[in-house]
């Protein structure tokens, strides 16, 4: 792990949606240590700043990539970067998913928006060890289907399930339309022995995982990727604290037994 | 029981009033693309849905009518037969193929009429896919997805 940006090369740029891109970067000569699924890098746009942006892909070639929407003055930097350009990343930082974890169950995944991208390499590393899990179930929620990311990708998923729903659809849209919960009637998952695995925003995360509890997810199994103001992302600062946590160090990626009250008081 | 089975009638029932109502059932068959009710008609039946995919359609003059929510498979295709004025307030139609039971809403009304026992678990459990759809148009309406910054100018990583 290193405090100073190392500089890595944009190798290709993919729009996703209108203000949504995904960046593969190869590092230009030192790699970073080897990222784990659900882990975030600080992610450098040289002349404007950092953020921090979860991995959407990690690859053993030690090539990387990160989904970016333009929200502000670095994310836009980012999405505007072209290939040739070069970018600096520290990490990796924070906690990772632990699909390990879920050796033997089902695997419930539930992404909203622009939370399919870091949840992205857990389903391909799912799918990749079909004898390793049960069931595994991927539910995608977006608010319009200009904002589903990665449709080349799942529709591809030999997934025990993959359920896409959109709030607001167009005259194009012929799937699903309604909150993502809604998917939860149709996937195939065994409550008690299952896995879950939100991101998205946090709105959505709370209702997931209210939801997943009620149908019968132990709280400890359902594991959610949050964002806080993150700066050093090394525990130091402070700017990502929720109550007892600070989320850079011990998040993104918490159990919802930990964060579930704190995500009830109103101050935090 | 946890509420997604709750919300399907093979589980929110009691066994013996679930059997009564599963004796007027039929089974029932759509193609895809076929109007299963339309907003504004008498509501005088409803349907579970056993496979495939069904749209709620509003009507908005000029424009080809929105899909409003989709339901499958287990999910109640109707509410607006058990309460008056008895008439839909939506247009259902099939996306996929789609295989249903279909119930005759007057017999289900006279049998809860008559059987106070059955008519308060037929009532309990409509109500209880209405709580739940309530609350899902409620979480439309905040926008389950929208952005919400906790700083003036977030520059996180726009996970939304």
């Amino acid at each position: 792990m290193t405090a100073v940006p190392v500089p890595h090369r944009v190798v290709s740029r993919s729009p996703e949606t209108s203000d949504t891109v995904t960046l593969r970067l190869e590092p230009v000569c030192e790699a970073l240590r080897d990222f784990v699924p659900g882990q975030f890098a600080m992610v450098h746009c040289f002349g404007r700043g950092e953020i921090p942006v979860s991995m959407s892909s990690i690859q053993a070639t030690g090539g990387l990539a990160h989904t970016v929407r333009a929200v502000g003055a670095v994310s836009e930097g980012l999405c505007a970067a072209r290939v040739g350009d070069v970018i600096g990343l520290r990490g990796p930082y924070g906690t990772g998913w632990e699909l390990e974890r879920a050796y033997g169950r089902d695997v419930l995944v539930v992404a909203g928006g622009i939370g399919l991208a870091p949840l992205r390499p857990l389903v391909l590393r799912a799918l990749a060890e079909p004898e390793s899990y049960g069931r595994v179930n991927v539910l995608i929620g977006a608010r319009t289907p200009d904002d589903l990311i990665g449709r080349k990708e799942w529709e591809f998923w030999r997934s025990a399930y993959t359920g896409v729903t959109v709030d607001r659809p167009d005259v194009h849209w012929h799937g699903d339309v309604g909150v993502v919960t809604q998917l939860l009637g149709r996937a195939r998952f065994d409550p008690a022995g299952t896995w879950a695995f939100v991101c998205g925003p946090e709105p959505m995360i709370r209702a997931t995982a209210r939801e997943l509890h009620h149908r019968g997810v132990p709280r400890a199994r359902i594991r959610v990727s949050l964002e806080r103001n993150m700066r050093c992302a090394t525990g130091h600062c402070g700017h990502c604290q929720l109550g007892p946590l600070l989320l850079c160090r011990d998040g993104p990626v918490v159990g919802w037994d930990q964060v579930e009250s704190l995500l009830s008081v109103r101050e935090l | 029981m946890n509420p997604s089975i709750t919300l399907r009638m093979n589980h929110a029932l009691p066994a013996e009033h679930r059997e009564r109502l599963v004796r007027i059932a039929r089974e029932i068959r759509f193609p895809q693309d076929a109007r299963i009710f339309e907003e504004g008609g008498r509501a005088d039946r409803f349907w579970i849905v056993r496979n495939g995919t069904v749209a709620l359609e509003m009507y908005v003059p000029g424009f080809r009518p929105p899909v409003v929510e989709t339901l499958g498979v287990g999910d109640l295709v109707g509410w607006s037969w058990l309460f008056e004025p008895f008439v839909w307030q939506l247009s259902a139609r099939t996306m996929t193929p789609v295989q249903a039971y279909e119930f005759d809403a007057v017999a289900v009304r006279l049998m809860c009429e008559h059987e106070p026992d059955f008519g308060r678990a037929v009532g309990h459990w409509v109500g209880r896919v209405l709580a739940h759809r309530l609350n899902a148009s409620r979480a439309r309406l905040v926008d389950l997805y929208g952005t919400y910054d906790r700083n003036d100018k977030s520059d996180r990583s726009g996970r939304s």
